[in-house]
């Protein structure tokens, strides 16, 4: 049998698969050196990274729901400078894309590490996060209304020569005009969906069980929601798109091609099984395998 | 550090919601007292690892010891489990106690489900003799079980306590110690979190180092989500913020370096 071609385009870049994790879900892929390989992805994408370090939201932060969890982190994180010296200098080591997280409270803050992120040669495309439901300032506020999504958009498209991705929220009431506000001002991909608003309450304590009230909901539980987000919006514009939400293994991932993703990426499953990504890799060449595929690229968008 | 199926050797009811774990696992060679495992229950509606700390480590026989309280349906999960059969496991994960720490008159306080991983802890240090080992166990009732208390018996001076005064000493732990005339060396301690409170003010007070063990909710046990922080005195060096992870960092603190 001749050669498997599992690689795919995206913004004029190879992905040597089209498996990436979930931003948040993963670390910087530093924390899970030990327990997989994190040269077999076909990106590694970064937790969310700002101008300045972020101490995030008081805990509980997460509570497991069912075929999910709701999380509330609130985008913690070391800030820019650090993320450069210790994350990006590990992924130094790592032999695959790089694609980094950005999130920030105000379109200032946004541009300063877009533009930071330019002298950069190990990051290989910028994720714009405008979809985390957790940050009471900015992040979703940009993504849930057109204009400001389209004016952030712009802002960042001058100040970056980087391959851009906008990660959608679908906490909106039609996400396909939010991915053409994006398209229109120059995106070069699109990636959703990112957590579906979500509370639960803990009876016995009667209190919320987040101490943010409410979480971004992610798991298979909001797969089919996902799915049938990718298929509009993989519709409704020309860039390609990156889906996720609750692919759990090849059998998820492929309807998510199918549906019109160009990749794919591996969010909570992967507390579940640190090697999820790369059991997706094995079974996707296993299908192409028993389909007689030779090519990944054939299968995209076919619905 | 691994994550794969560990064969379930036997489970044993201790008390009214408390069960004795013992698993065949290549973790029990790196286990040391204080750290944790995740544990995953079989179902594709609980996906998340509950994080149980590691009673006893038997390297030689690959096996580790677990005590957990019944409480959700991880734990009821695990509480049901056959000899023979498989459950994946991650670890072991976390600190561990400082054993290097440990110095003359030596208190190790323990409350309900924080007691188990107290006795690794207590038979490590129980090799060096220079070292007197003080055991205050709090209990909820002689009712509930007082699981592990014999076990603690044969390491040292042990005492009881339960909160309702059914067996042991009528109160608290913190109640225990300061109704003792003895100003410990060091303490180790893990339960709840008012007792940690009480331990963390009563080592402010006396001016004694004390190292707590910590619970928080978690998603991936290994520091990537940032989902068990616990807030923190100074900058963490880790997360360049006032948090520091307690699966990573911790779940084992120094008392003055955390906000409880």
């Amino acid at each position: 049998m001749k050669q498997l071609n599992t690689s795919v385009e995206l913004c004029g870049l190879t992905l040597k698969n089209p498996v990436m994790n979930a931003s948040g879900t993963f670390g910087s892929g530093m924390e899970y050196a030990s327990l997989t390989d994190l040269d077999r992805p076909g990106a590694l994408v970064t937790k969310g990274v700002s101008s300045s370090p972020w101490e995030g939201n008081p805990t509980p932060r997460v509570v497991e729901t069912p075929s999910g969890m709701l999380n509330a982190i609130g985008l913690q994180n070391p800030g820019l400078e650090v993320f450069i010296r210790r994350d990006l200098a590990f992924l130094s080591g790592v032999d695959t894309r790089v694609i980094v997280n950005v999130c920030g409270h105000s379109e200032a803050e946004y541009e300063e590490v877009a533009e930071r992120l330019n002298e950069e040669d190990r990051v290989d495309f910028l994720e714009i996060n405008v979809s985390c439901p957790n940050v009471k300032e900015g992040a979703i506020a940009f993504g849930t209304d057109p204009g400001r999504l389209k004016s952030i958009t712009k802002a960042l498209r001058a100040k970056t020569g980087k391959p851009m991705i906008i990660k959608l929220s679908p906490n909106v009431t039609d996400i396909t005009e939010l991915a053409k506000a994006a398209e229109s001002e120059g995106a070069d991909a699109l990636s959703l969906i990112n957590t579906l608003t979500g509370m639960k309450i803990d009876i016995e304590k009667r209190k919320f069980a987040l101490a943010n009230r409410t979480g971004g909901l992610s798991g298979p539980a909001i797969r089919p929601v996902a799915l049938r987000m990718v298929y509009d919006v993989s519709h409704a514009v020309k860039i390609p798109v990156i889906g996720m939400g609750g692919i759990t293994n090849a059998a998820d991932a492929l309807e998510f091609l199918m549906a019109g993703a160009r990749a794919v990426a591996v969010g909570m499953y992967l507390f579940h099984d640190p090697d999820a990504m790369i059991h997706i890799i094995e079974g996707l060449t296993a299908w192409m395998e028993k389909e007689k595929l030779s090519d990944i690229n054939e299968i995209i968008g076919i619905l | 550090m691994i994550h794969k199926a560990a064969e379930v050797l036997s489970v044993n009811r201790l008390g009214e919601d408390i069960f004795e774990l013992r698993l065949l696992s290549p973790a029990a060679k790196e286990a040391t007292p204080g750290q944790f495992v995740m544990l995953f229950p079989d179902s594709p509606a609980y996906l998340l690892g509950r994080p149980v700390s590691i009673c006893e480590a038997l390297p030689e026989k690959e096996e580790l010891r677990f005590i957990f309280r019944r409480v959700g349906f991880g734990t009821a999960a695990f509480s049901r489990l056959s000899p023979g059969t498989e459950l994946f496991l991650t670890g072991p994960l976390g600190n561990g106690f400082p054993l290097k720490e440990a110095r003359g008159k030596v208190f190790i306080l323990g409350g309900g489900i924080g007691i188990p991983p107290l006795f690794g802890l207590g038979k490590e240090l129980k090799k060096d003799d220079s070292l007197s080992l003080n055991f205050i166990l709090g209990y909820r009732s002689k009712a509930e079980g007082l699981f592990l208390s014999e076990d603690f018996s044969s390491l040292g001076d042990c005492r009881l306590t339960t909160d309702d005064g059914s067996e042991g000493f009528p109160g608290t732990v913190t109640d225990c110690i300061r109704s003792l005339d003895i100003i410990p060396d060091i303490i180790f301690s893990c339960g709840p979190l008012p007792m940690l409170r009480a331990v963390k003010q009563y080592a402010a007070e006396h001016g004694v180092k004390a190292y707590l063990s910590l619970e928080e909710k978690m998603a991936c046990g290994v520091g990537a989500c940032l989902g068990c922080v616990v807030k923190t005195t100074g900058t963490d060096p880790h997360s360049g913020v006032h948090n520091a992870r307690v699966c990573a960092e911790g779940p084992v603190f120094d008392s003055e370096m955390v906000v409880l």
